[in-house]
């Protein structure tokens, strides 16, 4: 209850706040309420089909090696970054919640370097001890 | 009461963008996440800790994947189907794919009615998600079948490596989880959006807070996760 009425008034401060400094700092769209038109989902909503369609073709026409893999990427990130910024409305929100969601993820990637490593060793030592695969 | 601790000065101060902005929102001793309100702040915590365990099954095929002898079984033949008396690759995923990206795209719609107050609109695209999540989890159930009669087990399948198996029944099933629980909630946050709970403000079942219309988008940030987990696993999984 207590924390409530405190959130509330600051909340309040920071809507008046806003109003001021929106035009000023370029952060519009700032409100909690947020109203985007119908259309730029519609769009959105096209690209992730295409953007879908791709990547099946890539397995449909059997393409091949780092064309593949690289194709692959590009069309899961291109997917992934629509998906985030606009139907999760993350392109609207301020830098401080962006950057706390979207950073510790890439820590994944260090992750996948020490497992490729490990991975590598582990068939490798498969390999030794028992020959190449059957 | 809260009131003394809070001093509220009066005085309005411009907030900075860009760096200094990140600086300043986190070092204010305040709250960080200045224009968001807690339920949304904790979906979004809620979701990178989620995004943390498919990572981590992902991770943990890469390595099975990466390190066995047995060659992998080809996800395209594998989820092949027959129509019309000749295989068409991955199709079977290729149209959950569709679905699942669908269900997002009338999610994001129905969020935006939610915030102009449409309640008609809004429950209906919000049921309609609900439905195709659902068509998306029996698609899953059919597959699941179709390769259990094949024979693939968490131990072992005709074609290659046991670990094809394992991964894929635990990625997937935990994914389906997913799907199955946003369903179960979108159709509990549609009805209350069809009684006119978020116009009066009426207090959910656990908690004594008053309803708001962001409670659609909070859910929207669950359901377009899900989503998002499935282009990862559709590209590593079925397609690499």
């Amino acid at each position: 209850m207590a924390e409530a009425t405190a959130n509330g008034l600051g909340q309040h401060a920071l809507h008046a706040g806003h109003a001021h400094d929106a035009p000023a700092t370029g952060v519009a769209q700032a409100e909690v309420h947020q109203e985007h038109p119908i259309k730029l989902y519609l769009v959105v909503w096209a690209w992730l089909f295409i953007l879908s369609t791709c990547s099946y073709l890539v397995d449909y026409f059997g393409l091949h090696g780092y064309l593949r893999w690289s194709l692959i990427l590009i069309f899961m990130i291109l997917k992934a970054g629509l998906i985030v910024a606009v139907f999760m409305h993350m392109a609207w929100e301020r830098l401080a919640l962006t950057y706390a969601i979207i950073l510790p993820p890439v820590l994944i990637l260090v992750f996948v370097a020490m497992m490729l490593f490990e991975a590598d060793y582990t068939l490798f030592t498969r390999m030794v001890f028992f020959g190449p695969g059957p | 009461m809260a009131e003394t601790t809070l001093t509220h000065t009066g005085q309005t101060e411009s907030r900075p963008a860009g760096w200094q902005g990140i600086a300043a929102d986190w070092s204010s001793d305040q709250r960080a996440f200045k224009n968001v309100s807690w339920g949304k702040a904790m979906m979004w915590i809620f979701l990178l800790s989620d995004t943390f365990i498919f990572g981590c099954f992902l991770l943990s095929y890469m390595t099975a994947r990466a390190s066995t002898r047995v060659p992998w079984p080809n996800p395209s033949e594998v989820f092949a189907l027959r129509i019309g008396g000749s295989d068409i690759p991955l199709i079977l995923i290729a149209i959950m794919t569709f679905v699942l990206i669908s269900s997002s795209g009338t999610m994001a719609m129905a969020v935006n009615f939610g915030y102009r107050r449409d309640r008609r609109k809004t429950a209906i695209l919000m049921l309609l998600t609900a439905a195709l999540g659902a068509t998306f989890v029996g698609m899953q159930a059919f597959e699941w079948t179709k390769l259990i009669t094949e024979g693939v087990r968490p131990w072992g399948n005709p074609w290659g490596a046991a670990q094809f198996g394992s991964t894929f029944f635990m990625i997937t099933g935990f994914h389906g989880t997913h799907v199955t629980i946003g369903v179960i909630f979108l159709i509990i946050v549609a009805r209350k959006v069809w009684r006119g709970d978020y116009d009066v403000g009426r207090p959910g079942f656990f908690t004594s807070r008053r309803g708001r219309y962001e409670n659609v988008e909070i859910m929207g940030l669950y359901w377009h996760f899900v989503d998002l987990v499935w282009v990862f696993i559709f590209a590593f999984f079925y397609l690499w």
